[in-house]
């Protein structure tokens, strides 16, 4: 059982990452590398009187790959680290729901896009180096909580259902954004905002085919994996 | 129509029990795996994955 979503999820996650960092490379790794301009003009111009855009991890003294086909090396690891780890949880929850095959991969690709990309990002945009924000520690926690309450209530929906499913879901979707995100004092940031908002769009549609891919790579494996 | 029921029940529970642990064992792999990526702290982690963390909108920074 174990060893059936492992395989299933590394070969959604190999493939769908391969893909997404295609589709990065073409379209947002330019953007990107844009703001990072703007942004160590912005910290070379003055000193770090500025908070948080200033204060982050560019140190002179911390490893960075180099630009080009090193750092797109990392970006495609990374990114099918991400898409093995997404497709662990996505394959583990078929098994559980006794789902298989790229249909139901696709929902459940589909519903880790909502919990892991839609609802975070309602609170918490896709940002472009350089932006204004929050403290760290802060917006990573409302991120997971998020994430978390987001799948929970999803899956009291649509696994569970029944008005008790349902209500209790519909509650945990709503709390994170009652809640509220983590906000900066100020918007902004030393990208212009015609950037900053293309990134949001770029991200947010590089996710969507991350996901699909993931989810429905994912799911047709399981069901191969079972069946052999 | 309920003997039939309870006496099935419990074999069914254990399986379904013992069924999930191989599950959950890889959800909790894939957490780890999501963690490392999005949210390792050290410098280097952070600077090897940035783009990937962006993109996959991250908090960052």
């Amino acid at each position: 059982m174990f060893r059936r979503i492992f395989f299933a999820a590394l070969l959604g996650g190999l493939v769908a990452g391969g893909i997404a960092s295609a589709v990065q490379a073409v379209r947002a790794v330019p953007l990107i590398l844009e703001a990072e301009v703007y942004e160590e003009a912005a910290e070379t111009g003055k000193a770090h009187d500025h908070g948080q855009a200033a204060a982050h991890d560019h140190e002179e003294d911390a490893w960075a790959p180099e630009n080009g086909w090193e750092r797109t090396g990392f970006t495609l690891v990374f990114n099918m680290l991400a898409g093995i780890g997404f497709g662990l949880i996505i394959a583990a929850g078929m098994s559980l729901a006794g789902h298989s095959g790229w249909r139901a991969g696709l929902a459940w690709g589909l519903a880790g896009y909502v919990s892991f990309v839609l609802a975070p990002a309602l609170g918490l945009p896709p940002e472009v180096p350089g932006a204004e924000a929050a403290p760290l520690a802060a917006r990573q926690l409302w991120w997971m909580a998020t994430a978390a309450a987001t799948a929970i209530g999803l899956a009291l929906i649509l696994l569970r259902g029944g008005a008790t499913g349902i209500l209790l879901g519909l509650l945990l979707l709503a709390l994170p954004h009652l809640v509220g995100a983590p906000q900066p004092a100020a918007h902004g940031g030393t990208a212009p905002a015609a950037l900053a908002r293309e990134f949001i769009v770029v991200a947010l549609v590089t996710g969507l085919v991350f996901w699909a891919a993931l989810g429905v790579l994912t799911g047709a494996a399981y069901r191969r994996l079972s069946a052999a | 129509m309920s003997t039939g029921r309870t006496i099935a029940a419990p074999s069914v529970a254990l399986e379904a029990a013992t069924a999930r642990w191989p599950a959950l064992a890889a959800a909790f792999l894939g957490l780890v795996l999501v963690f490392g990526v999005g949210f390792a702290g050290p410098s280097a982690i952070h600077n090897a994955a940035h783009d990937a963390r962006h993109i996959h909108a991250f908090p960052c920074h």
